[in-house]
C-alpha cells in the first residue's frame, strides 16, 4: 500500500559516514530525478534522492525557462505535434514513445497547477501550460519531494555505484561536500537523473552536468545510444552566460564589419553562425522584435537582459558579440538506452531519465528548443521512478546482500603518477568545444580526437585514485573524457548526416542508415547498429 | 561570475551556501565568503534566493570584474533579478505573467 510518511532510514555507520537503507536511491535533483523520487514515493517506497548541488537550483531547468511539449488531448493536434519534427529528427524517433509523452506531459503539467505552478492566463481566459519558468517550477518540485517523504541530499555528489553478487545495481556512495564525509546508500533500485554532459562549456545551468551519471553507469555495464547526437550549440553574448536560443529567431547577424552573414539564423541558420565565428567575431541584434515582443521578452524569461542590464547594451538597437556554446547531451538527444516502458537500462535495478537517458525514442537525431525535453524530463522521471519502486517490490527484502563498489578510474589506487583533474577536464574541452571538430565532423578529424582522447583514458585510467579533496572534480573530468569518447566513436560509425549529426565527408541522410548506434565501454569503446522499431516490424511483415 | 557579497546587508542567514548548485560559498563565523568564484556558473540563482538583495553577480561568465560597490548600489541592479521574476513581497503579481506561449512557433 502506498504510504507517503514511508522514510529511508539512517543506519549506524563509522565516523565520517552516513548510511542509509532505501528501497529507491535517485541520483540527481533536477526536473527528472524530482519527478522521480515524488513518483517512486507514491508507489510507497522509501526514496532517498542525492543532489550533487542543491536540490531546486541544480541543472539547466532551474536557471532558465523552457518550453513543454504540452497538447492538448485532440487527436489533430497530436498527430500534427508528432510529425512536426520527423524530418528534423531524421526519422528515428517512435511514435508510439511521442504519444505516451504527450499523454504524460499533459497529466503532469495538470498536476503542477494543482500544486500551485503559476500558469498565466490568456487574454480568453485560458491557462496556458506550454512553458515553465525554471526557479519557480524547481522551486515547487523541492516542495513537493519533501512532501512525498523523500530524503534530499544536497551537495552530495555521487561518485560510484553499488552491485549485488550477481551484478545487480543495489545503491551509490559519494561525498557530502559540504560536511567533508561520506554518503552511502544500500537501495534496491538506482534512477540515474543526472542529466546530460555540457563539457563545462558554462551554457547557463549546466556546470553540474557532466556525464558523471554515464560513467558510473557504464563502470556497471551500462549502454548508450545516439551518442553522435550530442553536437547542439547554443547562441549566448560572447561574454556571459545566458543562452535563450528561442529569443534570437528576432536577431539579425552580422560580422565586424557590419554586413550580414548569409544565411544566419537561430534557427535553421546556426552552421552559419559557427562558420563566421571560425573565421572571426560575430554580432547580433534583436532588431526584428516589435514592442510586443520585445514585452513579451522581458516578462517570460528576465534573466536573458541581465548581461545587457547590467553592461548597458540594449540587445533591441545594440549590436553585441555572440558565441555557440556547446550544450553536449544536454541538448543532444543521446544517453543511457532504456529498454522497456519503465525506463530501465540494460542493467538490473537501474534506471535512467530524462537528459541523462537517450532521448531518441521523442526527438530522434535532433532537438530544437527544450520543449522535448522538459516533457521527457516529467514522463521519463515519473516512468522510472514508477519502474524503480515496482522493481524494489520484487526484490524484496535486502537483508545480508554483499555490495561491491563498482567505480574505477580516480577511485582505486594504481601507480604513484598524479591526476590532474583541471588539465584533462581542459585537455577534453579542446577536443570537444572546437566547431571544426564537433560540429562539422569528418573522419580524420574524428580520429585524429579519439586518438588524443583514448589516450588520456589510458593515461588516466592507470593513474592514482584523486586526492580527497579533487575526487570529484577527477570524476568529472573523467565522465567527460568517456562521453567524448562514446560521442566521437558513434559520430565516425554514422557514416552520413542525419539529425544534428553532420559529416563534411557525408553530407547527406543515406536511407539504409535509419538505424540507431549503439556504444558502450570504457577502456575498449565499442559501436553497433541497432534497427529502428518501425524498420523492424516491416522486417518481421514480410 | 559572483563578485560581491555586501556586508551591509548580509545577515549571516547563509542560504547562498545552501542554495548554489555549484558550491561556490563557503560558510564562515560571519558573513559567507566567495571561496571558489572560479566554480560560478553565472545562473544568478544566488542573487534570486538572497532575501536581503545582498549579492551581486556579474554578467561576465569566464573573467572576474573589479566592482564598485558603493556605485552599484546607487543602481536598481542589486535585486532586479528577484524583483523581475516576482520572489518579493512587492512584485509577486509577476509570478504568473509568463508570455512565452505568445513567442513559440516564431
Amino acid at each position: 500500500m502506498p504510504n507517503p510518511t514511508h522514510r529511508a532510514e539512517r543506519v549506524s555507520a563509522p565516523e565520517g559516514s552516513v548510511v542509509f537503507e532505501a528501497d529507491v536511491l535517485v541520483i540527481g535533483g533536477g526536473p527528472a530525478g524530482t519527478w522521480a523520487a515524488v513518483s517512486a514515493a507514491e508507489r510507497g517506497a522509501r526514496v532517498v534522492l542525492a543532489d550533487k548541488g542543491f536540490c531546486g537550483t541544480s541543472g539547466a531547468t532551474a536557471a532558465a525557462g523552457t518550453g513543454v511539449w504540452y497538447i492538448d488531448p485532440n487527436p489533430a493536434l497530436r498527430e500534427a505535434a508528432m510529425a512536426d519534427r520527423e524530418k528534423m529528427g531524421g526519422y528515428l524517433q517512435d511514435r508510439r514513445w511521442m504519444a505516451r509523452v504527450l499523454d504524460s506531459t499533459y497529466q503532469h503539467s495538470n498536476s503542477l497547477a494543482d500544486w500551485g505552478y503559476p500558469y498565466p492566463v490568456d487574454d480568453r481566459g485560458k491557462s496556458q501550460r506550454n512553458s515553465l519558468q525554471g526557479p519557480e517550477y524547481m522551486r515547487l518540485m523541492r516542495k513537493r519531494t519533501k512532501l512525498a517523504g523523500v530524503t534530499i541530499l544536497d551537495h552530495s555528489p555521487a561518485l560510484e555505484l553499488l552491485v549485488d553478487d550477481d551484478g545487480a545495481v543495489a545503491g551509490a556512495s559519494g561525498v557530502r561536500r559540504q560536511k567533508q564525509d561520506r554518503w552511502t546508500v544500500r537501495a534496491k533500485a538506482v534512477v540515474i537523473a543526472t542529466g546530460g554532459c555540457a563539457f563545462l562549456s558554462k551554457t547557463l545551468g549546466s556546470n553540474v552536468l557532466t556525464g558523471d551519471g554515464y560513467l558510473m553507469s557504464a563502470e556497471v555495464g551500462a549502454e548508450f545510444t545516439s551518442m553522435e547526437f550530442s553536437n547542439p550549440y547554443a547562441i549566448s553574448p560572447a561574454f556571459g552566460s545566458v543562452t535563450k536560443t528561442l529569443f534570437y529567431g528576432w536577431a539579425s547577424f552580422t560580422y565586424d564589419d557590419g554586413s550580414v552573414v548569409p544565411g544566419a539564423a537561430s534557427k535553421g541558420g546556426r552552421s552559419a553562425i559557427a562558420r563566421a565565428l571560425l573565421e572571426g567575431p560575430v554580432y547580433a541584434r534583436l532588431d526584428k522584435a516589435d514592442d510586443d515582443v520585445r514585452h513579451q521578452m522581458r516578462v517570460s524569461q528576465p534573466n536573458f537582459f541581465l548581461p545587457f542590464d547590467r553592461t548597458g547594451i540594449d540587445p533591441f538597437k545594440d549590436r553585441f558579440p555572440v558565441t555557440l556554446r556547446l550544450e553536449g547531451t544536454v541538448r543532444g538527444t543521446g544517453g543511457l538506452r532504456i529498454v522497456d516502458d519503465s525506463c530501465a537500462t540494460t542493467v538490473p535495478g537501474l534506471y535512467a531519465a530524462g537528459d541523462a537517458a537517450t532521448r531518441e525514442l521523442i526527438c530522434g537525431g535532433f532537438t530544437g528548443g527544450g520543449s522535448h525535453n522538459a516533457a521527457w524530463a516529467m514522463s521519463s522521471g515519473a516512468w522510472a521512478g514508477q519502474g524503480a519502486a515496482d522493481y524494489a517490490t520484487q526484490v524484496g527484502p535486502a537483508v545480508g546482500r554483499s555490495l561491491r563498489s563498482a567505480g574505477a578510474v580516480a577511485l582505486r589506487s594504481r601507480q604513484r603518477r598524479a591526476f590532474a583533474p583541471a588539465a584533462l577536464a581542459r585537455a577534453v574541452q579542446a577536443e570537444v568545444f572546437p566547431y571544426e571538430l564537433n560540429y562539422f565532423r569528418e573522419a580524420s578529424r574524428l580520429q585524429g580526437a579519439l586518438g588524443r582522447l583514448d589516450a588520456a583514458w589510458r593515461d588516466v585510467s592507470e593513474a592514482d585514485a584523486a586526492d580527497a579533496s579533487e575526487i570529484v572534480r577527477a570524476r568529472e573530468a573523467a565522465a567527460m573524457l568517456a562521453t567524448a569518447r562514446w560521442m566521437y566513436r558513434s559520430a565516425l560509425a554514422r557514416q552520413e548526416s542525419r539529425g544534428m549529426h553532420r559529416r563534411d565527408d557525408f553530407p547527406d541522410q543515406d536511407s539504409r542508415q535509419r538505424h540507431y548506434v549503439t556504444t558502450g565501454g570504457l577502456d575498449e569503446i565499442w559501436t553497433s547498429a541497432r534497427p529502428h522499431a518501425e524498420a523492424s516490424y516491416a522486417e518481421a511483415a514480410e | 561570475m559572483i563578485e560581491v557579497i555586501d556586508g551591509e546587508r548580509c545577515t549571516s542567514c547563509d542560504i547562498c551556501v545552501n542554495v548554489c548548485p555549484t558550491n561556490v560559498f563557503d560558510k564562515t563565523d560571519g558573513i559567507p565568503v566567495i571561496a571558489r568564484q572560479g566554480d560560478c556558473q553565472t545562473c544568478f540563482l544566488c542573487e534570486l534566493y538572497c532575501p536581503e538583495d545582498a549579492l551581486y553577480v556579474s554578467p561576465f561568465a569566464d573573467q572576474a570584474q573589479p566592482i564598485d560597490l558603493v556605485a552599484l548600489k546607487q543602481t536598481d541592479s542589486m535585486g532586479s533579478y528577484r524583483r523581475a521574476v516576482g520572489w518579493t513581497d512587492e512584485t509577486c503579481d509577476r509570478r504568473g505573467v509568463d508570455r512565452s506561449y505568445l513567442l513559440f512557433g516564431h
